[in-house]
């Protein structure tokens, strides 16, 4: 089990769990960032900076 | 610094103190909060990065966000060691601590009967990819198809391989996370995941999420061997990938 814990946690775990679960907050706050601003950014926004930034990790993929 | 107040999670008071060296997501230690008998572990950010119209800018920047999401996970990670924290989604953001109080005392009910059910409880994350083709291209480069006919049969016998390989994938698929619903407490669907970000091989069928007593944990990936080995996945060029234990995120909205 320490293995598995110990492991560095993959960005697209991470983001499946911070973006799309906890609780999320909207109504009478000052800064309305509802799950749809946040759910929107998901994928396609991020691939893109993908392929931009850093392209040769996985350059043969995409 | 004053600034606007980043909330990571929700918790019943506990005793222990967070660890001092602990840093939140734009380098502030988070503290916390008490009110109405809950806690919201919070730290200061700047307005410059997390004021509504920059922090949309901000989010589609992979660099800041892999930093802010870290910087958040290691918060929580640090919860859960001395307790059962409810996590909120990434860049909650109230302009000051009355905000979060508010906040707090208008969810009161719901935050305890969340905090309620996933008390000791973890989650798993488990993955299932489809081996794709290599061996097939990789066997069979040099003999060039001699005719049209002749490609498009190969061509539909590596289509078929394929769609065989995924049949079987979604069938031990569907077989694994039906046992592994049944043993946990609650599950949920993730959306499969683009190979263009996860730089992972295959294809992504399953993306689950598995709500399991903590003590129970050890169980829970037992089981996932097992039945892993049941159906020779591994021979099958099937993968499974475990990951855990997490805080509840998955979980921490309102029961279906």
């Amino acid at each position: 089990m320490t293995v598995v814990e110990r492991r560095e946690i993959a960005l697209v775990d991470l983001l499946d769990r911070l973006l799309a679960g906890g609780v999320v907050i909207k109504g009478d706050i000052t800064l309305r960032i509802a799950d749809v601003d946040l759910v929107r950014i998901d994928l396609n926004a991020l691939i893109s900076s993908v392929n931009e930034q850093v392209p040769s990790p996985w350059g043969e993929l995409l | 610094m004053s600034g606007l107040r980043y909330v990571y999670a929700v918790c019943r008071p506990f005793g222990a103190p967070l660890q001092a060296q602990l840093k939140g997501v734009a380098g502030d230690p988070p503290r916390m909060l008490s009110h109405h008998g809950l806690i919201a572990v919070v730290s200061h950010v700047p307005e410059r990065d997390f004021a509504e119209e920059p922090l949309r800018r901000r989010l589609e920047d992979l660099d800041w966000l892999t930093e802010t999401a870290r910087a958040h996970q290691s918060v929580i990670d640090a919860l859960t060691v001395v307790t059962t924290p409810l996590p909120l989604r990434m860049a909650t953001v109230f302009r000051d601590d009355s905000g979060v109080r508010v906040m707090l005392e208008d969810r009161e009910e719901e935050f305890r009967r969340i905090l309620d059910r996933l008390q000791g409880r973890v989650e798993w994350g488990v993955k299932v990819y489809a081996e794709t083709e290599p061996q097939q291209s990789e066997a069979a480069p040099a003999a060039k198809p001699v005719s049209g006919r002749d490609y498009l049969r190969r061509r539909r016998m590596r289509l078929h391989a394929n769609e065989d390989m995924w049949q079987r994938t979604e069938a031990f698929a569907n077989r694994l996370h039906s046992t592994l619903s049944a043993y946990a407490e609650d599950s949920r669907m993730h959306a499969p995941q683009n190979p263009a970000l996860s730089g992972v091989a295959g294809r992504n069928v399953l993306n689950a999420a598995y709500l399991v007593p903590r003590q129970d944990s050890e169980e829970f990936v037992e089981l996932v061997d097992r039945t892993k080995d049941e159906t020779e996945a591994d021979s099958l060029g099937i993968r499974v990938e475990l990951t855990g234990p997490w805080a509840a995120y998955s979980f921490a909205g309102e029961e279906a």
